[in-house]
């Protein structure tokens, strides 16, 4: 369902006062929580709940290959699949390049920021690697389903162990469903993704549905620290109107001002997951 | 008679904790969630709704399609993304299943989308499918007649096991398979089979005998529907 020009007009004259149909700042973020476990099949998996919006992340490892690229890694292959559970506007069928757009975004902020430690996933060099496979599903799409993907993604990781190996005829197998304790080789880094939204000249974050279908723009800031700093680790500017480069230093400082929030938030809601 | 006692401890006609719930997707007209313990699906129904392209259409009434598939991460060897052979049938012999209870007459030309989605799967999945799947679809409003209850009935080492988990369906003799695993669904209120599939070794009399535990399962489950769909959740 499309929005309506007068839900448009609406929205506008709301964010003009700096108000929002719910009541939230520009910057604000809808109430987070985090489920973790929810497959016991997974190596790692995590719920996410943005308001009403909901994702589910999992993590399932293989054996396989590395790239002749580099021998020494291992392999990260991030996918979603904007199932037609979670929204009337989604389609089944092969992945639509929303789909693959929002499986990349997510893919290049947790691979930039560094949280993997990619060697550590190397059990023979050239020949032996642990296969990431990182797997996105929405259920309800109530809006913003990268940052709350993005936090998903970021739970079922650092929630993940190492399957089980078995050594047959001198060659390594996963014992399918058998767990160690060991976690996933990961950094102190926690990357997370910031959405912004742009409608007249009003600039902000965490939209809903209808914010979402009004937007004139879209800009999406990855963020993580390292040694207490703060870096932007990837950026992709979505929507169909350009920013101006005032605009675009404005959305720079927020970003890096909600990151921290942001972090806070979610670190927390982590640590009564686990 | 082998298979005596049942991995988990259950009674042979006992099924696993069933939780269940409506409402869990809002952006969907109707939506429902199942759980035979371990095994968990949720179900989201759009529609009715037009109906593209129109050759499609039956001007009579308005149709179902079903999609079943299974998170890649449900299951212990990650399943590719996609459907594949196993889902389409699957979501076939769901969409036999509900088809006889929707009645979409008053709707022509419109299409009533069904979406099943598996969470994590300990066996019977598809019945946890079609439970969530028939919740979902009354708590979206759509005319019914009847709701439809799915269980999996297992043949295992000599003994009929209501709904069966994954070690009953592996269950081996002597490296023999010794286990014949029928998912059935029963219209509740008219008792009538609306999924009846197995693979496996069977005498006549041991098939008669998982239909009579299945039904009497299914009407469990009915009164587990029925207070789901009015309270909204059960546990």
């Amino acid at each position: 369902m499309e929005v309506t020009n007068l839900t448009k007009r609406k929205i506008l004259e709301s964010l003009e006062r700096g108000k929002r149909f719910d009541n939230r700042g520009l910057f604000d973020y809808r109430d987070l929580s985090i489920e973790t476990g929810i497959s016991k099949n997974a190596e790692g998996s995590a719920r996410v709940k943005l308001g009403e919006t909901e994702i589910l992340a999992g993590v399932k490892l293989s054996l396989g290959e590395p790239y002749t690229d580099s021998p020494n890694s291992g392999v990260l292959v991030v996918t979603t699949e904007l199932s037609p559970m979670a929204s009337e506007k989604f389609e089944p069928g092969p992945p639509q390049i929303e789909s693959i757009e929002l499986a990349r975004i997510i893919d290049r902020g947790v691979r930039e920021s560094g949280m993997f430690d990619f060697e550590k996933l190397c059990i023979k060099e050239g020949e032996l690697v642990w296969l990431v496979n990182l797997d996105i599903y929405p259920v309800n799409d109530a809006g913003n389903l990268i940052d709350a993907g993005f936090m998903a993604a970021i739970a079922a990781i650092q929630q993940a162990v190492l399957p089980k190996l078995e050594k047959e005829n001198d060659k390594e197998r996963i014992l399918f469903g058998e767990f160690t304790t060991k976690k996933l080789p990961l950094t102190e880094k926690i990357p997370l993704a910031l959405t912004f939204h742009k409608i007249g000249k009003n600039i902000f974050l965490d939209p809903t549905t209808e914010e979402e279908e009004s937007s004139e723009s879209r800009i999406t800031i990855e963020i993580s620290t390292d040694k207490k700093e703060d870096y932007i680790n990837a950026v992709q500017k979505g929507g169909d109107d350009p920013f101006t480069v005032e605009e675009m230093h404005e959305i720079i400082d927020a970003a890096f001002k909600n990151y921290k929030k942001l972090k806070e938030v979610f670190n927390k809601e982590l640590k009564k997951a686990k | 008679m082998v298979y005596t006692k049942r991995f988990d401890g259950r009674k042979f006609d006992e099924m696993r904790q069933i939780e269940s719930k409506v409402g869990v997707i809002p952006r969907a007209d109707g939506s429902a969630y199942f759980a035979f313990g371990d095994t968990k699906a949720i179900a989201a129904v759009y529609g009715p709704r037009p109906l593209h392209p129109v050759f499609l259409q039956n001007p009579e009434k308005g149709i179902i399609r079903v999609y079943y598939d299974m998170l890649s991460f449900s299951v212990t060897e990650r399943k590719r993304p996609g459907p594949a052979r196993r889902s389409s049938e699957i979501s076939y012999v769901t969409k036999k299943a509900l088809e006889p209870v929707v009645n979409l007459s008053s709707f022509p030309n419109t299409v009533t989308d069904i979406f099943i989605n598996v969470l994590q799967a300990n066996a019977s999945t598809r019945c946890a499918g079609i439970n969530a799947a028939s919740m979902a679809l009354a708590h979206a409003g759509i005319p019914m007649t009847d709701l439809v209850g799915s269980v999996s009935v297992g043949h295992v080492g000599g003994s009929i096991a209501t709904d069966v988990i994954k070690e009953e369906e592996d269950y081996e003799e002597n490296g023999e398979k010794m286990v014949t695993d029928i998912a059935t669904a029963f219209t509740l209120r008219s008792n009538k089979l609306a999924l009846l599939q197995l693979d496996g070794k069977v005498t006549a009399d041991e098939l008669k005998a998982a239909i009579a535990a299945a039904k009497k399962a299914c009407s469990r489950i009915y009164e587990i529907q029925k207070k789901t769909l009015k309270e909204g959740e059960w546990k």
